[in-house]
């Protein structure tokens, strides 16, 4: 239930955008949305978003878009607070819904790599795990992508401001691919493509450029990537090679995650 | 400069969040009595170990990998890291020059859209006294809306070569998955030539309306100086006080120092000190190489801010950063007219055990990356230099020389006035993953900034 402070004196949403571990790169495709950020920044009273501005307003708010992972003891306790601030909770992009690509580290010896990369590790505070933002605190809604698409953003917070469902498809990429009437890579050109077992949201983008989709919008509702694993066996690469291609920006999440560990085993 | 009471003064401003910056950064300055005792840039990005996670991966994948670094300037990681590693395969002369062509049309639109970004949304609020480009755009909409105009046309380039404008998926080691076709291209023409007149406009505009706050300092700048074009994709690494590499050695200058009390590694010169790259730095040891557009407008520009180049002042990193757009919309048009499509996207590589470096100009600076592989492809070692961390001892010099003509200034403007300084930096604090959790403890810091 919405609460009044959320919503300013002339029923506008407050929307607060925040950052945890993560590229800047989801926050920056709302930047992105030119042709409708003034329209976009008039239908809604932009609350709390540090990369845009300095000005910030007291909580609550009607909704909160997260991007990045928790992989801090600071992120792990900052997430509680923005849950109980935010009426509607949206993780954007792989990072925040899956763990993104630092969750590489879930996998690893965390103190090795803190060796590995910084002179002094025993000033690194680290989590030994990057995380999704729904291993913590519920989550109302979640936006694929690495990055997002913006163009989700906008219905996101259109259907919001409609009080309908938001129009985000679950099906699998090969339904864009085909839409768009690119040849099939995995079919035609034997390439090693997720697009079977990807979540649609891209509009088919590395088919479009002749190269296979690796998965960046994570898997769709109930994927079979065992089925699809063992095709690409069958073309030839291996399981170290198809461990890399499941562990890559949405590695951590179901049921990549358990079908990566498969075929690790199988290396 | 000092209070009524003739008391000695200290005051401790704290920026918790440095706002309109990417990534997380905050602000720590002590003052006292008049000058700076304390100035810490502190990054708490979060530690995303790269360099240690790229270990053990196909090099084909690398550059998908790096562009995820940064939202921002993700061609720049993914330029910076194919480079390197055509060097470790050893194709790097086999790459055709059309290739490069749409290599640096693709970074073009990547400095257009980071350029217009950071110029009008992030930067500009501070010379207009706005907190962001929200409230700017109630009272300046017209400028709002053409600025927007040429971000987005930055961001169309970057996804017409390559996809979507962040983290393209079209540049690959060796060269691109597919090449456009000239009709592509072309049909990209009628809104660059429009924006290019926009921007020489607002290039003067911004040049003659907004005051830019006086600074004069020492900087040792550090540019890739190709001999025969504006640094952007090669090029040897050269500095204003003379010292001049090749890429790969680019170590062999620059190291990264530990600041006593600190996990920070700020970059110096050897033997010498900070130093400044970006905007600015390319600006002023590459004037000649401009484009003829941008060219044509430096002696107006230089008029209107009341010097000439060089730019000692970080504040004119602004009309810098102006006039690169101009340059990069300018030769992006020249790129289009002349493109003839590669006799092949990509040179195939054979997978081999080697070692490369190379650096290329993101819109920050210099992005520097290192390679290992194995023969089997797979990569041994990596280490990046991203430009934000090179330019934070560099940042914390110009506060500190900033200091004495804003300690008058009450806590709000004089944070505000330091706030402005760091932004003209475009500071990318994603990138910067090398500096978390930075704490120096500096007392006394000489004034003069060295």
């Amino acid at each position: 239930m919405p609460r009044t402070g959320a919503f300013t004196a002339d029923g506008k949403p407050k929307v607060a955008v925040y950052k945890f571990s993560s590229c800047d790169g989801c926050q920056l495709a709302i930047l992105n949305l030119e042709d409708q950020l003034l329209d976009l920044v008039g239908a809604i009273e932009v609350a709390y978003f540090v990369e845009a501005r300095r000005r910030e307003l007291p909580p609550p708010y009607a909704i909160g878009l997260v991007e990045g992972s928790v992989s801090t003891p600071e992120e792990e306790e900052r997430i509680h607070k923005i849950r109980r601030d935010c009426d509607f909770l949206v993780t954007i992009g792989a990072c925040a819904t899956s763990g993104g690509i630092q969750a590489l580290r879930n996998w690893a010896d965390v103190e090795e790599f803190t060796r590995y990369v910084y002179a002094y590790p025993e000033y690194i505070k680290a989590l030994d795990t990057a995380t999704p933002i729904a291993a913590h605190v519920f989550v109302d809604f979640e936006l694929r992508g690495c990055p997002v698409n913006r163009f989700q953003i906008l219905e996101l917070v259109a259907a919001t401001l409609a009080g309908r469902k938001p129009a985000i498809p679950t099906y699998s990429l090969c339904i864009e691919c085909k839409r768009r009437g690119v040849s099939c890579r995995l079919v035609s050109a034997g390439k090693p493509c997720l697009g079977p077992v990807t979540q649609a949201g891209c509009g088919a983008l590395c088919p479009a450029y002749n190269r296979a989709c690796y998965g960046c919008f994570g898997p769709m509702e109930l994927p079979n990537v065992d089925s699809l694993g063992e095709r690409f066996i069958g073309l030839g690469y291996s399981p170290a090679e198809i461990t890399r291609m499941l562990r890559s920006f949405n590695g951590y999440v179901e049921p990549f995650k358990q079908a990566s560990d498969r075929y690790a085993q199988r290396d | 400069m000092r209070n009524a009471t003739n008391e000695p003064e200290t005051r401790s401003i704290q920026v918790d969040y440095l706002a309109r910056v990417e990534g997380e950064g905050a602000l720590h300055l002590t003052l006292q009595d008049g000058r700076v005792t304390d100035a810490r840039l502190r990054i708490f990005e979060p530690p995303r170990f790269y360099e240690a996670f790229l270990r053990g991966r196909d090099f084909r994948e690398v550059p998908d990998i790096t562009a995820r670094i940064c939202g921002i300037c993700p061609v720049a990681h993914q330029m910076s890291s194919c480079h390197a590693l055509e060097q470790a395969m050893g194709v790097t002369h086999q790459i055709e020059p059309s290739v490069r062509a749409l290599r640096n049309l693709l970074y073009c639109g990547e400095w257009i859209e980071s350029h217009a970004l950071h110029i009008f949304l992030l930067h500009l609020p501070d010379f207009l006294g706005y907190e962001s480009a929200i409230t700017m755009a109630a009272d300046h909409a017209e400028t709002v809306k053409r600025a927007l105009r040429i971000k987005k046309l930055g961001n169309t380039i970057v996804s017409t070569l390559a996809g979507r404008e962040v983290h393209p998926i079209n540049a690959c080691v060796g060269g691109f998955y597919r090449a456009p076709t000239p009709q592509e291209l072309m049909a990209l023409v009628p809104e660059i030539e429009f924006c290019l007149e926009e921007m020489c406009d607002l290039t003067l505009f911004l040049a003659a309306t907004l005051e830019y706050p006086k600074l004069d300092q020492d900087y040792e700048f550090v540019a890739l100086s190709p001999d025969d074009e504006y640094p952007i994709n090669l090029g040897p690494i050269a500095s204003s006080k003379g010292f001049r590499v090749q890429q790969q050695d680019y170590l062999n200058a620059v190291e990264e120092q530990h600041v006593p009390h600190s996990t920070a590694l700020h970059s110096m010169i050897k033997g010498r000190g900070p130093y400044h790259i970006g905007p600015l730095a390319r600006l002023n040891l590459n004037a000649d190489k401009l484009h003829q557009r941008a060219a044509d407008l430096v002696a107006s520009v230089s008029d209107a801010v009341g010097h000439g180049l060089p730019w000692r002042n970080s504040f004119l990193s602004l009309p810098a950063r102006a006039l690169e757009t101009v340059h990069a919309l300018a030769l992006s048009l020249e790129i289009i007219k002349a493109y003839r499509p590669p006799a092949r996207a990509a040179v195939p590589i054979r997978p081999r055990a080697g070692v490369g470096a190379a650096a290329t100009e993101a819109p920050r600076g210099i992005n520097w990356h290192r390679y290992e592989t194995d023969s089997r492809g797979l990569i041994t070692a990596a280490r990046i230099m991203s430009p934000t961390a090179q330019n934070q001892a560099q940042i914390e010099a110009d506060l500190r020389k900033l200091a004495p003509q804003i300690v008058s200034l009450d806590d709000e403007k004089l944070t505000l006035a330091c706030e402005h300084l760091i932004r003209n930096y475009d500071p990318c604090i994603s990138c910067s993953t090398h500096f978390l959790r930075v704490h120096i403890e500096r007392i006394a810091a000489p004034l003069d900034g060295a």
